[in-house]
């Protein structure tokens, strides 16, 4: 643990250069970022701020705190937000099964004092990721993953460590960062979070990509696809997306159809071919029905 | 540089944006880091630090493109376009890529007929080269807007000019004739619709890149406050239901839903506090550890909050036309939230709609069907609110409970009815909560034939409405 009084606070070297370089590493490992993208990471890493990453689902949200931390060879330490966590699932817990049994061990032959120090010192401390990812002596990139699925009132717990990176244990005092890791957070926007906690934070706002990005995204991900066919493939799905539909395609389910064309060996989308796999990349029934009707009918 | 960045975010407050002094300093701090020549890496930082709401962006882009936009010489008013035609031509000819000699090299632009600005912008278009586009736009700002220095007309007005004079609405089918005789063979109606939809969103490039010039030359001529001014539209949040246009009521349509589940969570959340559950025996014996292991401070669980029933009351006539419109995508985003929700709509009949939202996963279908096939209208299709809810009472009354919350839309513009409040009156005996929304200006409210007054003596409260943020402060005021 650092005591804070010997520590003014954790200081970093910068991870990258310039704008430049984050897009072209991030490229390194397939993410393809667009000017925001990685401007807001160059942000993050510089001003060493949080990064509240918002945007439809399967847009790269995640991938994206997957692949900073590729490219700056950290460890990612990830937090599954859902409804009901608490800090006991999320910053740390007392291990009161062994507490318990350190004083059942020692009834009699310590003296109170003793054993009140020993049962609140960091054996008896299990770390959840938050704490995990403050207190790491290698480089992290922490991700908290949809954090729109918590309560109003649990969001307060991540005040805290976003601004100040640091987490006040009332047994142990306040355990600061020894390094500021890469913060992402991720929301599907199903609620507004509170403005305290966007306040800590960066914006960035991942969206659809464009036409051109969709068709790199698939050349760059899918290896032995056709120009022409990603082409397509970007531009029907371009289509789709404009429908008013229940769930547009996602980038994810882009790929996993441009994956499916290949395995049928279809060179050109035709009307049929369209149709007979539509299912991937629509998952309501009606959305389905929809499309089809919308793709065949055109004069 | 500051003080331009702070003149920036007045003006964003002006528009409503909610800029605090951190997000403020943030900016400052990441202009610091980033090279002001990278104009869009520039914009997006800004962004990152000062707005965190997406549906704010557009407002955030507009007045970028106000404070930071290109300025110089070139964007000038100029009539006589004395400038340097030479060096307009090569900028444009770098615009345009490699510089080939498309429109016939050494010319300058300025010297091309309309006919020939037509045909290059087709090409253009045809082939997607961004930068002749961009060069274009330029041209038939500069051409036919006929922008005067001082002259105090809005950019509207010099865009409608401009694309007066490009006849951009055949330049779709020019452009799908032409890709037809391209192609060898003839084109696929699939690949027609992907021909058709591409054209539309470069011809809508087009427009935006116009738009852009000749805010810019405005910008230019008008000084920056006064151009951000007439600029300034509403939020999101502040469109008025009655007034809202049809993109504007699409971002309304997206805002709902979150709101909804809040609306949900908040008539839970009553009964989460103060009453106790089963004993909660991890949290005992984590408790047990301040006794030394001795549970002496039980722990309780808390118990399940019990599922809210609503009953949605909305009036769709005539005279709040354009707020059922919106009425009924709420009862709709309403309706994925609870379990048990009934959703009546009424002109001067009444009629049960829940299953024409149950029914199907697609909004305007459902509204389609509730305009067409309910049974809303008793004898004339003139707002009735007191027949509505006698007949409200005998139908459905009795499934009025105490876990039932009823929320009632309308305007209460009762064309001199009998007013049958006592209806209201026995509704609130009943059910838990009886709250009214009403989508007209507070200071309409009892005027004419408004008798929102007689019926508010017996609700739980009255709640203007008019646009989201109000919404949404009814919505944080249930507890």
């Amino acid at each position: 643990m650092v005591d804070p009084s010997q520590n003014p606070g954790p200081l970093n070297e910068p991870r990258f250069e310039s704008v430049e370089t984050v897009r072209e590493a991030l490229r390194g490992v397939d993410y393809l970022a667009d000017d925001g993208i990685a401007g807001v990471a160059f942000l993050a890493d510089r001003l060493g701020k949080p990064v509240l990453v918002e945007g439809p689902a399967g847009t790269g949200k995640t991938q994206l705190a997957k692949s900073i931390a590729e490219i700056t060879g950290s460890r990612l330490i990830r937090l599954q937000c859902y409804e009901g966590l608490d800090e006991s699932k999320a910053l740390y817990e007392w291990n009161y099964k062994k507490q318990l049994l350190r004083i059942q061990a020692d009834r009699g032959s310590e003296s109170w004092n003793e054993i009140h120090e020993d049962i609140f010192s960091d054996e008896f401390l299990l770390t959840r990721p938050l704490l995990e990812a403050i207190s790491a002596p290698d480089p992290v990139v922490l991700l908290i993953d949809e954090v729109d699925r918590v309560e109003v009132e649990t969001e307060a717990l991540l005040l805290e460590i976003l601004s100040d990176y640091q987490v006040s244990i009332p047994e142990l005092g306040t355990i600061t960062a020894r390094q500021i890791p890469l913060v992402f957070l991720t929301s599907n926007n199903t609620r507004e979070l509170s403005e305290a906690l966007k306040r800590r934070c960066l914006y960035l706002h991942v969206d659809y990509p464009s036409l051109e990005r969709e068709r790199e995204i698939v050349l760059a991900k899918v290896p032995g696809v056709q120009e022409n066919l990603a082409d397509q493939v970007a531009r029907i799905v371009r289509s789709l997306r404009q429908l008013d539909l229940k769930k547009a395609p996602s980038v994810s389910e882009t790929l996993d159809w441009t994956r499916t064309l290949l395995l049928l060996n279809v060179d050109v989308i035709d009307e049929q071919v369209a149709k007979e796999t539509l299912h991937i990349l629509l998952k309501f029934q009606t959305d389905i029905a929809k499309a089809t009707k919308e793709l065949s009918v055109e004069d | 540089m500051l003080e331009l960045l702070n003149g920036f975010v007045a003006e964003l407050r002006k528009a409503g944006l909610p800029v605090s002094l951190t997000e403020n300093l943030d900016a400052i701090e990441a202009l610091e880091h980033i090279p002001l020549e990278e104009r869009e890496t520039f914009k997006y930082a800004l962004g990152a630090t000062l707005i965190k709401n997406q549906s704010h962006w557009r407002a955030f882009e507009t007045v970028f493109e106000v404070y930071f936009s290109l300025r110089g010489p070139q964007y000038r008013i100029a009539d006589d376009a004395d400038g340097d035609p030479d060096e307009l031509w090569r900028e444009m000819q770098d615009q345009a890529g490699q510089g080939d000699g498309r429109g016939g090299a050494g010319g300058s632009m300025d010297n091309l007929t309309p006919e020939e600005i037509a045909h290059l912008l087709m090409r253009a278009l045809l082939e997607g080269d961004q930068g002749l586009t961009r060069a274009l736009a330029r041209q038939a700002v500069q051409r036919f807007a006929g922008m005067e220095p001082g002259r105090p007309v809005g950019g509207t007005y010099y865009l409608y000019r401009t694309l007066r004079n490009l006849d951009l609405e055949t330049m779709t089918d020019k452009l799908m004739e032409l890709a037809q005789q391209q192609s060898p063979d003839g084109l696929s109606p699939l690949e027609e619709r992907l021909e058709r939809e591409e054209f539309d969103t470069r011809i809508e490039q087009f427009k935006s890149e116009i738009e852009a010039e000749i805010r810019r030359r405005l910008v230019a001529d008008r000084g920056v406050e006064a151009m951000a001014k007439t600029l300034r539209k509403p939020l999101p949040e502040d469109v008025e239901f009655m007034h809202a246009s049809r993109d504007e009521m699409q971002s309304l349509k997206k805002a709902l839903v979150p709101l909804t589940r809040k609306l949900a969570a908040r008539l839970t959340r009553k009964r989460r506090h103060g009453r106790r559950g089963a004993l909660d025996f991890r949290s005992t014996v984590r408790h047990s550890l301040s006794y030394g292991g001795v549970p002496a401070e039980p722990k309780f669980k808390y118990p399940r909050p019990a599922k809210p029933e609503l009953m949605v009351i909305a009036d769709i006539s005539g005279s709040v036309a354009a707020f059922a419109r919106f009425t009924l995508m709420l009862v709709y985003a309403i309706q994925g939230q609870f379990s048990k929700v009934r959703s009546f709509v009424f002109i001067d009949g009444i009629d049960e709609v829940t299953d024409y939202f149950r029914s199907t996963e697609d909004i305007s279908e459902a509204i389609h069907r509730v305009n067409t096939e309910a049974d809303v209208v008793w004898v004339d299709g003139h707002s009735d609110y007191g027949h509505a809810f006698e007949v409200f009472w005998q139908r459905y009354g009795r499934d009025i409970g105490p876990k039932t919350t009823v929320l009632l839309l309308g305007d209460a513009r009762n064309n001199y009815h009998a007013s049958q409040s006592w209806v209201v009156q026995e509704i609130s005996h009943r059910a838990r909560h009886v709250y009214w929304l009403n989508p007209e200006p507070r200071s309409y409210w009892n005027t004419g034939d408004s008798i929102v007054g007689e019926y508010a003596a017996f609700t739980d409260g009255v709640f203007e409405c008019r646009n989201l943020r109000q919404l949404e402060a009814f919505v944080d005021k249930l507890e």
